[in-house]
């Protein structure tokens, strides 16, 4: 997934829709908007990111689930199989976004890319959702895919590299 | 100047504002783990070399207590574990990449081997002592054939024990604080060093007692070698690892750490050792408890400090 952090407003519907979508309990969320400002009054410059599980090419959280129910799902998706989990909580401690939670019911929830939509071939909720249509998914390996396009159009980033977990999250600068 | 601000206001419970997902069930799990290695390995060792009669302590009546440690420690795990009903999971799969199963995996071969290792010396520190049915003698039988055996593989898997109790925490990359090869000879050495107190504690031989005192002395300069080493490593490192560093250096675990783990856990009890060998006399259990309550101090400490310190983005 790619997303625009020129384009976004910081309206946080992003988070509401995958709240609403993906039943997410009250106080939780799975998805949030950073926002960072530099320098000082009048020379600012801001940036706004919508944040999630970096869906990581080298997860830690998966390296370290002693039950394999962190796992990667179709197309590289990191999901949790929820009556594997024991709530060990490992994978919360291991992951250096913050992008997990312990749901109320005891298992371990995170963001899954909204993939009971995108088997049907739907865009995740947030992406869907998007006034600004900032977000971009698809395929990485597909060249044809929004996100791979976008990629070879724009610079970007993507957030602490050098954590070495490989975040599949870019963020269009 | 740079301000990063979440405007959709996120506030995961145990995430936000930083990771607080473990609490004392864990540091006590590997406290505890910890203690059952130092108790268990010197118990190996001291009968390997046939010293059983004269390290009667450490051989025979210390081993009593760890089935009872490592159950109180497994039960702990337990209670971390917020999706309980499904813990057999744990139990289901081994995954070597993964320190939680290979460490839980760990425990089911120790623990069986501390209860047989209690067992067979039951007899020698209860008298009276009876195991009621024959079945339960002929399996006392059984393993008294094999006692080397077993001497053996308590004393290989102990290390593995002690090891992994820090291994836990090296493991994670995403807590810089944590994420040193030396956590895990640190709370090796400091569980060993706690095991040395439990058999200075349960001993009434002068002479066990001051081999253990040696033992222990040693056992402490090691550590606090190894807690300067991984302050020099963080230090030297990336900026991460040098505001993890600062939480003990000047930030708010820096009084409990130097005081509670370093001065009183480390630094007085070894004193205190030192005279006892020079011949002053010191009730020898001061030292002990305080070894015992520094190990606890350690894992406490770290645990909770590894949970504030994170890659700032
Ligand atoms: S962002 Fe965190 S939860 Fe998501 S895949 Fe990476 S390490 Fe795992
Ligand atoms: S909390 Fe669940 S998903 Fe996370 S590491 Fe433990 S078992 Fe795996």
């Amino acid at each position: 997934m790619a997303v625009d952090t020129r384009k976004c407003v910081g309206c946080s519907d992003c988070v509401v829709a995958c709240q609403t979508e993906n039943s997410v309990p009250i106080g939780f969320c799975r998805d949030w908007v950073v926002e960072v400002t530099d320098g000082t009054y009048p020379t600012l410059e801001l940036e706004l990111r919508s944040e999630r599980c970096n869906h990581c090419d080298n997860s830690p959280c998966v390296r370290c689930c002693p039950t394999g129910a962190s796992h990667y799902d179709k197309g590289g998706i990191v999901v949790v199989t929820h009556n594997k989990c024991i709530g060990c909580g490992a994978c919360i401690a291991s992951c250096p976004y913050d992008a997990r939670y312990a749901h109320p019911d005891g298992y371990v929830d995170k963001c899954t890319f909204c993939l009971h939509r995108v088997e049907k071939g739907l865009l995740p909720s947030c992406v869907a959702t998007c006034p600004t249509k900032c977000m971009y998914f698809g395929d990485l390996n597909d060249p044809k895919s929004p996100v791979s396009i976008m990629l070879k159009n724009r610079k970007y980033k993507t957030l602490i590299p050098e954590a070495g977990t490989k975040p599949q999250l870019y963020f269009l600068i | 100047m740079r301000e990063e601000l979440i405007v959709s206001g996120r506030m995961n419970p145990f995430i936000d504002p930083h990771l607080n997902i473990w609490h004392w069930q864990i540091p006590l799990y590997l406290f505890l783990g910890g203690l059952a290695a130092g108790i268990l390995f010197f118990a190996a060792l001291f009968y390997l070399r046939g010293k059983e009669n004269e390290y009667r302590a450490a051989v025979k009546i210390a081993p009593m207590i760890v089935p009872i440690i490592l159950i109180i420690g497994l039960f702990a795990l337990f209670l971390d574990l917020k999706h309980k009903a499904y813990f057999w999971h744990l139990y289901t799969v081994i995954r070597l990449q993964s320190p939680m199963s290979w460490g839980a995996w760990t425990l089911m071969i120790i623990t069986p081997l501390s209860f047989i290792w209690a067992a067979l010396h039951i007899k020698e520190v209860f008298p009276k002592w009876d195991w009621k049915y024959q079945w339960l003698k002929d399996i006392e039988t059984f393993f008294q054939k094999y006692k080397k055996v077993i001497a053996w593989l308590m004393a290989i898997y102990s290390v593995i024990l002690g090891v992994y109790t820090g291994i836990l925490f090296s493991a994670f990359n995403a807590r810089p604080l944590w994420n040193t090869s030396i956590l895990g000879p640190l709370f090796l050495v400091s569980g060993l060093s706690t095991g040395t107190a439990t058999a200075i504690l349960f001993s009434k031989n002068h002479e066990e007692r001051k081999t253990f005192a040696r033992i222990d002395l040693l056992l402490i300069a090691i550590e606090l070698f190894l807690i300067v080493h991984m302050f020099m490593g963080f230090l030297a490192s990336t900026q991460v690892q040098i505001d993890a560093a600062n939480l003990f250096l000047g930030g708010p675990y820096t009084a409990p750490f130097w005081m509670l783990v370093v001065a009183m856990g480390l630094i007085f009890p070894a004193v205190l050792e030192a005279l006892e060998l020079i011949k002053f006399r010191i009730p020898v259990y001061i030292p002990a408890i305080l070894v015992l309550f520094g190990g606890i101090m350690l894992r406490f400490i770290l645990a909770y400090a590894g949970q504030m310190s994170r890659w700032l983005y």
